[in-house]
C-alpha cells in the first residue's frame, strides 16, 4: 500500500543523499519524492510516497528517524490531508484532434501553457487519481512527454 | 595599529576540543593534508600511537573502545589513508562500537576537482557511519567535536566520521564559535515503557521454560551484573551471542553458552524449546537464527529489549517490545518482580541438565588440539586477562572453549567478521589498559592480514601475548569446503607461510614454537612470565573442525556434532 510520509529535515547539502541512500540500501521503494525549503529556512520538508506493508512502513519510519539530519517523520496516510501534484503534459494535436484535446483539457480544468504547430503543453494540478485519469484520457491522441512533480501534502486544519 | 593575535590554529582548536572530551590517545597515521595537525600534536598532551596501516589504527581504536567503554579515536590522511579506514569503520558500525574517525581532506577550495589524494570519504562511508561531518569552517570545530562524541557514545553507539580539509586545520588566529550542540534531529529512543515492564513480569511468572538471550547491548549498557541478578533471581538460563560473551562469566551455573551456528547443543535446544525468550540487546542475527527468523524460537513468547527501535521486529516476530537501555529495563523488571510469582523452573533445569550431560563439547584430550589449547590458556590466564581474537576457526574455539571472560575483557570482530582485526585490537586494548594482560588468539591467515602491526607492538613495548593457532590453512573455509562442497578444497593452503617465530624475533619479540601437547602449558607459563611481547606459534592439524555446527538453512537444533 502507498504511504505518504512527511519528513522534516535539515536544509543542508548532503541531506538528500542520506535519505535517498537509506532507501536504496534497505531496498525500500520510493514512489515519489519532493523536497523544498519550509517556512523555517533551516528546515526542508520532504514528501515521500513509499510502497510497503505496515511492517515495512514502520521500518522506514524508524530508519528515517534515526538519521541525525531528520527532525521528524509523520505518516499522513489515513489522515485528513490536502494533497496535490502538478503535471506538465505535451500532447500531439492535428487539425482533426485539436478540439477534442482542448475539450478534454477543459473538463479536467487544465491550462494550455504552450502551443506548437503539432502539439500543445498542458499544465494540470490535482490529486494523483485526477492526473492519472487525465493521462489515460489524453493518451490515445498521442502523449509526447509527461513531467510530474510528485505529491506534496499538508494536514487539513482542525475546524 | 598592529593586529592582535588572540585566536588559535585550527588544528590546535581541534586537539583542545578532543582533550575536552577526555581523549588521552589517538591511533593514527600521517600524510600531506594532516601536516598542520601533526605539527600541532607536538604541543598537545594527547598521546599519538603510530600504526603501520590505517586499517590497524581504526581496529586499535575499536579495541581500545571495547575494553574501556570509552569512545575510540583514530586518524588517517586523505585519499588512501581514508579508504584504508573503511573496513574498520564498517566493523565498528556492525558491532555498535563508539568511534570518532578523523580523516584529512584536501583544502576546501580543491574539493570536487579530483585533486591529489582526494576521495569523497563521507560519501563512501555514509552507509557505515552513524553520522558524519565535513568541517568547512574551523570555528565550528568545538561544536562538531562535541556533537560527534555525543552521537558516537549515546543511544546505540557507532562510528562518527569527521572530514578535515587541510586549510581548516592550517588556518591561524581562529576564534571559535561556542561548542553548544545543535542536535535537534538527534533522538535517543526509549523511556516510555508504560505498562510493559509489568507485562514482562507477568509473562515470566506464567512461563515454565524461560531463556535469557543476551547480546552486545548488555555489554554496551554495562548490564552484566543486573543480568546475573536477573538470571539468579528468576532461575532462567542464559544463552549469549558472540557479542554477548562476557555478559555472564563462563562457568556461571545459569550459562548455557553461545547460541546459534556454532552454539552449544544445550543453548540451541533451549532456545528452540523455551516458552519465553527474553532477548536483551540482540538483533537476531542470521548467525544466531541460521536464516530467516521465522523458524527461531517458534514455541516461545518473545520479549525484545533493545535501545534501537529499528531492531524491533526487523527479523523475528516479537510479542512484547521494549525500547530502552538494557540495564535500566532489566533493573525495572527486577523491581517489578516481587509483585509476581516466580516461575517454577525445576523441570526445565532437569531437562537442561540432561542435554548438558549428553552433549558436552567433546574432543580428544590426548593430543594437541585447539580445544585443549584454549582450555589450558584459560586456566593459566584467568578471567582478568583481556582476550582479543581474529576471524576463523580459532575465533569460534575461543568462544566455545576459553573458560572465563569478565565484562569488557573481550574484543572480536563479530558482525563484520574481519580477518586482521585481532592484532591491532590487542594493541588498542593494551594501550588502554597497560596494567592488564592482553592475549590475542589468531590464525595464520588472519595474522598475516595485520602482521605489520608487530612494528607498533615493538615501538611501544607492548607486552601482548600472541597465541597463533597455526594450521597452515584458511581453516574456516576449509571446513565449509569439507562439509558442504564434498571435500573439494580450493585456495585454502597457505604454503608460503613464514616461520612466524622468526618474524616475531625480527621485530625483537620473543617467539616460542609448540609442536606437542606437553609443551603447551610450559609455553604459556613462559610467555606470561616474560615481561615483553611473546608469540606462541602452536602447530595444529588442518583437519580440526569447529563443532557443533548447524547445517545451512536448518533449524538451530539440527546440528552436526561429530
Ligand atoms: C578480510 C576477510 N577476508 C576473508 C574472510 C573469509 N574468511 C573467514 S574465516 C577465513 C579463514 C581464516 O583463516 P585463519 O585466520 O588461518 O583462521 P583459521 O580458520 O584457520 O583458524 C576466511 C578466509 C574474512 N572473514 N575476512
Ligand atoms: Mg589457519
Amino acid at each position: 500500500m502507498l504511504h505518504t510520509l512527511a519528513v522534516l529535515v535539515e536544509n543542508n547539502p548532503g541531506v538528500l543523499i542520506r535519505v535517498a541512500g537509506l532507501f536504496t540500501r534497505r531496498g525500500y521503494n520510493i514512489d515519489s519524492l519532493t523536497v523544498c525549503q519550509t517556512e523555517d529556512p533551516e528546515l526542508s520538508r520532504m514528501t515521500i510516497v513509499v510502497n510497503g506493508d505496515d511492517q515495512i512502513i514502520q521500518q522506514v519510519r524508524n530508519q528515517l528517524s534515526k538519521l541525525v539530519v531528520v527532525h521528524s517523520v509523520s505518516d499522513l496516510t489515513g489522515e485528513s490531508v490536502v494533497d496535490r501534484e502538478l503535471a506538465l503534459i505535451r500532447v500531439q494535436v492535428s487539425t482533426e484532434t485539436r478540439s477534442a484535446v482542448l475539450q478534454t483539457v477543459d473538463i479536467f480544468r487544465g491550462r494550455v501553457v504552450d502551443m506548437g504547430r503539432t502539439n500543445i503543453t498542458v499544465e494540470l494540478t490535482g490529486d494523483i487519481p485526477k492526473i492519472d485519469a487525465f493521462v489515460r484520457a489524453i493518451r490515445p491522441y498521442g502523449l509526447l512527454e509527461l513531467v510530474r512533480t510528485g505529491k506534496v501534502a499538508i494536514l487539513r486544519s482542525e475546524t | 595599529m598592529s593586529e592582535e593575535k588572540t585566536g588559535l590554529k585550527g588544528a590546535t582548536i581541534l586537539l583542545n576540543a578532543l582533550q575536552q572530551e577526555g581523549v588521552d590517545v589517538i591511533f593514527g597515521y600521517p600524510g600531506g593534508v594532516l601536516l598542520p595537525l601533526y605539527d600541532a600534536l607536538l604541543d598537545s598532551p594527547i598521546r599519538h600511537v603510530l600504526g603501520r596501516h590505517e586499517q590497524g589504527v581504526v581496529f586499535a581504536a575499536d579495541g581500545y573502545s571495547r575494553v574501556t567503554g570509552k569512545v575510540g579515536v583514530c586518524l588517517g590522511t586523505s585519499g588512501p589513508g581514508a579508504t584504508n579506514l573503511v573496513t574498520g569503520i564498517a566493523n565498528a558500525f556492525l558491532d555498535s562500537i563508539p568511534l570518532v574517525v578523523l580523516t584529512g581532506q584536501v583544502p576546501t577550495s580543491s574539493i570536487g576537482s579530483d585533486s591529489f589524494q582526494e576521495v569523497d570519504i563521507i560519501g563512501i562511508t555514509m552507509p557505515i557511519t552513524k553520522h558524519s561531518y565535513l568541517v568547512k569552517d574551523p570555528r565550528d570545530l568545538p561544536r562538531i567535536i562535541k556533537e560527534a562524541f555525543y552521537i558516537a557514545r549515546t543511544g546505540r553507539p557507532g562510528p562518527v566520521l569527521i572530514d578535515l580539509p587541510k586549510d581548516v586545520l592550517a588556518e591561524e588566529n581562529v576564534v571559535p564559535f561556542s561548542n553548544e550542540m545543535k542536535l535537534k534531529g538527534y533522538k535517543i529512543f526509549g523511556r516510555d515503557n508504560n505498562g510493559k515492564i509489568e507485562e514482562v513480569a507477568r509473562a515470566l511468572s506464567e512461563a515454565h521454560r524461560p531463556v535469557l538471550y543476551a547480546g552486545g547491548g548488555v555489554v554496551t549498557a554495562g548490564a552484566e551484573s543486573v543480568l546475573k541478578q536477573f538470571a539468579e533471581k528468576t532461575g532462567a538460563p542464559v544463552v549469549t551471542t558472540l557479542m554477548g560473551i562476557g555478559s555472564l562469566p563462563l562457568g556461571h551455573p545459569n550459562l548455557l553458552g553461545m547460541v546459534g551456528l556454532h552454539g552449544t547443543v544445550t543453548a540451541n535446544y533451549a532456545v528452540n524449546d523455551c516458552d519465553l525468550l527474553i532477548a536483551v540487546g540482540v538483533r537476531f542475527d542470521d548467525r544466531v537464527t541460521n536464516g530467516p527468523g521465522d523458524r527461531f524460537a517458534t514455541n516461545a513468547k518473545v520479549i525484545h529489549i533493545d535501545i534501537d527501535p529499528v531492531e524491533i521486529s526487523k527479523v523475528v516476530r516479537t510479542d512484547i517490545q521494549i525500547v530502552g537501555d538494557a540495564r535500566q529495563v532489566l533493573e525495572e523488571i527486577l523491581e517489578a518482580l516481587p509483585g509476581f510469582v516466580l516461575p517454577d523452573v525445576a523441570d526445565w533445569w532437569d531437562q537442561l541438565r540432561e542435554w548438558k550431560e549428553n552433549h558436552t563439547l567433546n574432543y580428544d584430550k590426548d593430543r594437541l588440539n585447539p580445544q585443549m589449547v584454549m582450555e589450558c590458556l584459560g586456566e593459566i590466564a584467568g578471567g582478568e586477562t583481556i582476550i582479543t581474537t581474529d576471524v576463523g576457526q580459532h575465533q569460534m574455539w575461543v568462544a566455545q572453549h576459553y573458560p572465563t571472560v569478565n565484562p569488557r575483557n573481550y574484543a572480536s570482530s563479530c558482525g563484520l567478521g574481519a580477518m586482521g582485526y585481532g592484532l591491532p585490537a590487542a594493541i588498542g586494548a593494551q594501550i588502554a589498559r597497560p596494567e592488564d594482560r592482553v592475549v590475542l588468539v589468531t590464525g595464520d591467515g588472519s595474522f598475516q592480514m595485520s602482521i605489520q602491526e608487530l612494528g607498533t607492538i615493538a615501538q611501544n613495548n607492548l607486552p601482548i601475548k600472541i597465541v597463533l593457532l597455526n594450521n597452515g590453512v584458511l581453516g574456516m573455509v576449509r571446513q565449509m569446503q569439507k562439509l558442504f562442497y564434498g571435500e573439494r578444497y580450493s585456495q585454502i593452503q597457505l604454503q608460503g607461510n613464514p616461520d612466524f617465530v622468526k618474524v616475531a624475533e625480527a621485530y625483537g619479540i620473543r617467539g616460542i614454537h609448540v609442536n606437542s601437547l606437553e609443551n603447551v602449558r610450559s609455553a604459556f607459563e613462559e610467555a606470561f612470565k616474560h615481561p615483553g611481547a611473546v608469540l606462541v606459534d602452536i602447530k595444529i592439524s588442518e583437519h580440526e573442525n569447529v563443532l557443533p555446527m548447524v547445517s545451512p538453512g536448518k533449524v538451530i537444533t539440527e546440528m552436526i556434532v561429530r
